[in-house]
């Protein structure tokens, strides 16, 4: 697999040292200087989209466990407002959401009194926590009811409250089933925050974009944003599985 | 004459359309051993499911130590740890240690200290005869010894009344005497206990009372002689055969 991409990318490559005018790899070429300073300025976006998911991700695994809770409650009223919630927030493509926290949420604030600016990048932050926060909570949910009823019976009967049953028998054997997907939805995080280029955030897909409008070489520009995405996503992975692993391993045990 | 524990009167349940439960009469009194047997799908699981309110009842009444237990779920709080159950399935936290499956009730809901609900813990693990595994998983015990942990888990919360639902039936045969033999001893101590089980020569050896079900309703109950002695009705009759020809 990774061997493919890597031949893939060299054939690219190779076509575009060889062709005469249609290639222009030279403008990402690092042994020029123009070149080099023109893939630093690509780069520094990775430091945006970085903070962006790793903040978006964290709100949304609390988030999505206060969403979920309600869900696995006996009181029918919490459980359709769970419903209510996923189903809504589901349902909203992230482009829209992005424009109506971005543009549509001060413009609230400001009819309330209140006088909280959005910028770009706490507008990216809180559109993909809270898109995302309906699928971790269906995660959750997964996890919550794979974990047998016997366990919650078996807790009731030694005394122990909704809350605490929660907390010392069915979360702590939930985690273990829910990490692996709950770091899947972190890719797709990463991959989304792209859209947070849209409302000015310096990120990597700005940086590409205004280069383009600059240097006007989106094919060797886009195709070196791929690969920077590339790289995120599977040093993700590769942390993906090792979390896997070291689960396994502790269910073995 | 000794204090009631539990009475039941009048209590029915439906699954749905399904009526599980026909106007269950039972009293028990305190030190007092019923064992309740019957076909599989008779409702006998369901009585003790019950009285523990892990199953909410429609009518009828539910009485522990006089106090009437509803299906409110402050009622259903009011009696946890005080009516113990052992599972069929066991049910031990296969996350935590063998000790801390028997202190984690302790001390969340009856706030002892850590050193007083292990010195619980160990109590109650030496009587059940494997005082030496408290450190293990679950997964490392055989199931007669996850089945005994359970039990142990169970009187750590020094319950009123120990339940047991079909307590070897998940068990290698092998492995069942030991969970018999600790049963028996609990019994000989006085431990009022509802015992829903196969095991005929359990019953005969600790039960006062033998309730036969079928069908949701109490079919038949009687002291353990006169139960296998000279059963009254027909379908008790060939209920004991099938159980005891072999």
């Amino acid at each position: 697999m990774t061997r493919n991409i890597l031949l893939l990318s060299a054939l690219l490559l190779l076509a575009g040292c060889g062709a005469s005018g249609t290639w222009g790899w030279y403008v990402i070429d690092p042994s020029t200087p123009a070149g080099w300073t023109n893939i630093k300025f690509l780069i520094s976006g990775m430091g945006s989209t970085i903070a962006i998911s790793v903040i978006a991700a964290t709100i949304s695994i609390v988030l999505g466990l206060i969403v979920a809770l309600p869900g696995q409650s006996g009181n029918r009223w919490l459980r359709l407002l769970n419903r209510i919630y996923v189903e809504f927030i589901r349902s909203i493509p992230l482009l829209p959401m992005l424009f109506w926290v971005f543009y549509g949420l001060p413009i609230i604030f400001r009819s309330m009194g209140l006088n909280i600016p959005i910028d770009p990048f706490w507008g990216a932050i809180i559109t993909l926590a809270i898109s995302d926060s309906a699928f971790t909570a269906e995660i959750y949910r997964s996890g919550i009811q794979s974990i047998a009823r016997g366990q919650s019976e078996a807790a009731q009967t030694i005394g122990l409250n909704y809350r605490q049953t929660m907390r010392y028998v069915i979360l702590p054997q939930a985690i273990r089933r829910i990490l692996p997907p709950l770091a899947n939805q972190f890719i797709y995080i990463v991959k989304m925050s792209a859209f947070a280029s849209v409302i000015g955030m310096q990120e990597l897909t700005r940086r590409a974009n205004e280069l383009v409008v600059t240097e006007y070489r989106p094919l060797e520009i886009y195709s070196l944003l791929i690969v920077e995405y590339l790289v995120l996503v599977l040093i993700i992975s590769a942390g993906v599985r090792w979390l896997e692993r070291k689960m396994g391993a502790d269910e073995r045990a | 004459m000794a204090e009631t524990a539990i009475e039941l009167a009048k209590v029915n349940k439906w699954f749905g359309d399904f009526h599980v439960l026909k106007d269950i009469d039972l009293s028990v009194k305190t030190g007092e051993k019923v064992v309740i047997c019957g076909p599989s799908g008779s409702g006998k699981s369901t009585v003790v499911r019950c009285i523990n309110k892990l199953e909410p009842h429609q009518s009828g009444t539910i009485h522990l130590y006089g106090r009437e237990l509803t299906n409110h779920p402050k009622s259903v709080a009011s009696i946890q740890g005080e009516v113990g159950m052992v599972f069929q399935q066991f049910n031990l936290f296969p996350h935590l240690s063998v000790l801390d499956n028997l202190t984690l009730g302790p001390m969340k809901a009856r706030g002892l200290s850590r050193s007083e609900a292990e010195a619980r813990a160990h109590h109650y693990l030496e009587r059940v005869r494997i005082p030496d595994q408290a450190g293990k998983m679950p997964k490392q015990l055989s199931g007669g010894q996850q089945q005994r942990v359970a039990i142990a888990r169970s009187l750590c919360m020094e319950p009123k009344v120990l339940l047991f639902d079909e307590p070897t039936s998940a068990l290698d045969p092998e492995m069942i005497s030991e969970v018999l033999d600790v049963m028996v001893e609990l019994a000989n101590e006085g431990m009022t206990m509802i015992v829903v089980t196969h095991e005929m020569g359990f019953a005969r050896k600790v039960a006062d009372q033998m309730v036969f079900m079928d069908h949701g309703e109490i079919v038949e109950s009687a002291a353990p002689d006169a139960f296998f002695g000279s059963p009254q009705t027909a379908r008790c009759r060939t209920f004991l055969s099938q159980i005891l020809q072999h």
